[in-house]
């Protein structure tokens, strides 16, 4: 596009790229079986747990990078990270109360727009705040336990429930599934833990906002939702980090447990530090995000909008395995400036009558890479599968790419699959049309990608619809030129 | 005030730098409803997208003020904002959102910059309501996204409407006719002419003479080979209508020239 538009736009800094000054206990950078054990001790964690820590942690020696993603980077030394990183105030394990939490981490979330304060803007909201390794603080708890539901840091999950996190930790994402699923497994250090028992519909959303601060650090987290027979729930994660110009890893795990006729709707606005406009600095959000549909009817929909990190690796899924089970995949991927994104979703189709939808928009701009990595696997016994799939693809400006990899495996020949692809740029005359009606470039821009993305964003929760929309805006601001 | 004021304005295609405008003189005062004709490819559009401040061509001689100001220095949007509308020859389409949200979008920033409140959702509703009707445009392409799937007739309506609602000082109406069957051209002109209001100028693009038998112009001019080169009234559309374009690109080139220096007063 023209000189003339790029020069009348300024460019956005990453509003959340401040460092907070907090005592923190660190351990030194290194990964090892000692380090390993260290974490498990530092948790107070029983035999079984760190048994099955390092099990993953001796398979994970055993396994090399991925390497098939449309993504490059510089080999990450393992050695140099640091795996364990706690506000000093927490380090006996999670305040009891909001009054114990720092006033400096108080603080940090306030000006992060996180409501930490049980207040009224997001009231209808629970939020279990992650800093670096550890949860600081879990909001409406009580007020959640009145009808059964459990929803605390994975950490106080071991503590008080051994007996629910045991029975599905690894359920979804077994300790040797992927590279980075077994270094979280060896390592995590904390996450949220959602039960939400028989018959009960959560009565708000609940979401886990995920911090780093420490440089050097690496964040391990591991969330594991749980919705027994005919239970919903609707969650949300969200996730920041400084600006720093060296890159930090970050390796979650997120398993989904749906039981019959269970709900869970898992949303995310992704929006990690990506890296400066040379592509310097930036997260690595390397995650492994799965669900189980294991009972009769249930339904998982992952709803993702990926603004943030320098590289996004993340395939959320579905596993339909109870008869009638419905998986859904919407997502916004956006990369900007140096950006790299291979993302995608798996659907496998192991019950009958399963049903699965796809829906996935790409938008790249600058030097921006990004990639659409899916595959729908029918089973020799899902008779009767569903699938639609849709892709499309934005580009802004002619140096960024779009690229679609969609697999299809189908071994019953009853299914029912149908695939949607475009890809389109946005043009001048949209821009000039937008700005001849007095629309400044950026609001044309904005405009355009949310309508592009429209689709996406309409299964966000309201309040977060808002969000997503305004930081779809605020990423692609300095793109148009 | 003059409202538009185009001196000796000669203009390029950035890319290649072909001189597609060579040397138009115009003045536009207020009220005043223009007609602008000639051949395709004479640079009809082009002056349009020049005056709105489209990207991709470049002014290399020459000056346009809008009520004043040196609207060549003004980026596209502040155009917008201080009163001028282009109804586009090929509306775009943007797919997800929906019209009534970009034409409130539009107001409410021309709003701000006037200094003026911006309309919340029930005003808004109520003023593009009233204007709707000036175009018989119905409920449903309001809530449909910009353009997507409109028909022809449909998008210029479209255009007509935002022009309604934006209420500019200049309009320019790029062959808002082209495309569209008598009934719908109908409608579309009643639109404009209920917009004709004494203060606001219109320079009304054409290609036909059939237009102007709906609005009636106070002056013709005849583009050709980027130069006007035939002003009139509104009885020069008739005469081209009769004799054929070739009839001005036959006239010599000095008599022509003679003559839009007349109409540039
Ligand atoms: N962006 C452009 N790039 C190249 N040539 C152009 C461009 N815009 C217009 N032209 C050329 O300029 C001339 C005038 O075009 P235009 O202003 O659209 O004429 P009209 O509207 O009178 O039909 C034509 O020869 C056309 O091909
Ligand atoms: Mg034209």
């Amino acid at each position: 596009m023209s000189d003339a538009v790029l020069d009348t736009l300024t460019r956005q800094e990453y509003p959340h790229g401040f460092v907070t000054d907090i005592d923190t206990d660190v351990i030194p950078a290194g990964l090892s079986e000692d380090v390993v054990r260290l974490i498990s001790n530092k948790k107070g964690e029983p035999e079984w747990l760190l048994d099955w820590r390092l099990k993953a942690y001796r398979h994970w020696l055993t396994m090399v990078e991925p390497k098939w993603a449309r993504v490059t980077y510089p080999p990450i030394d393992y050695q140099k990270i640091v795996y364990y990183a706690a506000p000093r105030s927490s380090k006996e394990g999670a305040p009891k109360s909001l009054a114990d939490v720092e006033p400096e981490l108080l603080a940090m979330y306030e000006k992060l727009g996180v409501p930490l304060k049980e207040r009224e803007i997001l009231a209808g909201v629970a939020v279990d705040a992650v800093i670096d390794s550890v949860s600081v603080a879990t909001t409406f708890k009580e007020k959640l336990a009145s009808v059964g539901i459990i929803f605390c840091s994975f950490s106080e999950a071991v503590r008080e429930h051994p007996d629910l996190v045991k029975k599905y930790l690894g359920s979804v994402v077994p300790s040797s599934d992927n590279f980075f699923a077994a270094l979280n497994s060896a390592v995590f250090s904390d996450g949220s833990f959602c039960f939400i028992p028989k018959g009960v519909r959560c009565p708000m959303e609940l979401s886990t906002y995920f911090r780093i601060n420490q440089a050097d650090t690496g964040q391990f987290e591991r969330t594991l939702i749980v919705a027994e027979q005919g239970a919903v729930v609707s969650y949300l994660e969200g996730c920041t980090a400084p600006k720093r110009d060296t890159n930090q890893l970050h390796a979650a795990v997120v398993e989904l447990v749906a039981l019959d006729d269970a709900q869970i709707k898992y949303s995310t606005v992704q929006n990690w530090y990506p890296g400066d406009r040379e592509g310097k600095g930036g997260i690595y959000n390397f995650v492994t995000k799965r669900g189980k549909c294991a009972g009769r009817n249930s339904r998982i929909s992952w709803t993702q909008v990926e603004t943030g990190s320098a590289i996004t690796w993340k395939y959320p899924s579905c596993i339909l395995l109870g008869d009638g089970s419905v998986g859904a995949f919407y997502s916004v991927a956006l990369t900007n400036n140096y950006q790299q994104a291979d993302t995608g979703t798996k659907m496998i189709h192991i019950g009958k009558n399963t049903r699965s939808t796809i829906v996935s928009k790409g938008i790249s701009a600058g030097h921006g890479q990004n990639t659409y990595r899916g595959a729908v696997t029918i089973m020799k016994n899902a008779e009767g599968a569903r699938n639609y799939s849709q892709c499309d693809s934005l580009l802004i400006g002619d140096q960024c790419g779009a690229h679609t990899f969609p697999y299809i495996e189908v071994k019953n020949s009853s299914a029912t699959l149908e695939h949607e692809a475009s890809t389109s740029k946005i043009g001048e005359d949209q821009l000039f049309y937008c700005r001849q009606r007095g629309l400044s470039a950026e609001d044309a821009v904005s405009l355009i990608v949310n309508g592009f993305a429209k689709r996406v964003l309409k299964e966000l929760p309201m309040e977060f619809a808002v969000e997503a929309q305004k930081l779809l805006g605020v990423s692609l601001e300095g793109s148009v030129g | 005030m003059n409202l538009l004021e185009i001196t000796n304005l000669h203009a390029s295609i950035e890319e290649d730098g072909h001189e597609i405008l060579k040397g138009i003189d115009l003045v536009i005062r207020p009220g005043e409803v223009h007609a602008l004709m000639g051949p395709n490819g004479s640079g009809k559009s082009t002056l349009a997208h020049v005056l709105s401040g489209r990207p991709g061509y470049v002014v290399t001689q020459g000056s346009a003020r809008f009520l004043g100001m040196d609207l060549l220095a003004m980026p596209a949007e502040m155009r917008a904002r201080e009163g001028i509308f282009l109804a586009f020859q090929y509306p775009v389409e943007i797919p997800g959102v929906s019209n009534t949200y970009f034409l409130r979008t539009a107001v409410n920033t021309v709003r701000k910059h006037r200094g003026q409140p911006e309309l919340d959702a029930i005003d808004f509703l109520a003023l593009l309501d009233e204007k709707a009707k000036l175009v018989e445009m119905e409920e449903t392409l309001l809530n449909r996204s910009v353009n997507e799937g409109f028909s022809g007739g449909e998008k210029k309506r479209n255009e007509v409407l935002q022009m309604a609602v934006l209420d500019p000082k200049l309009a320019i109406l790029d062959e808002t006719d082209s495309g569209l069957d008598i009934d719908a051209l109908r409608v579309a002109a009643s639109g404009v002419n209920a917009l004709r209001d004494g203060a606001r100028g219109m320079l009304v693009i054409t290609h036909y003479q059939r237009l102007l038998d709906y609005i009636i112009p106070d002056f013709v001019h005849v583009l050709s080979d980027g130069k006007i080169v035939k002003s009139g009234d509104k009885n020069l559309a008739k005469e081209l209508e009769a004799k054929g374009y070739s009839w001005i690109e036959k006239e010599p080139p000095a008599t022509a020239s003679a003559v839009a220096g007349a109409a540039a007063r």
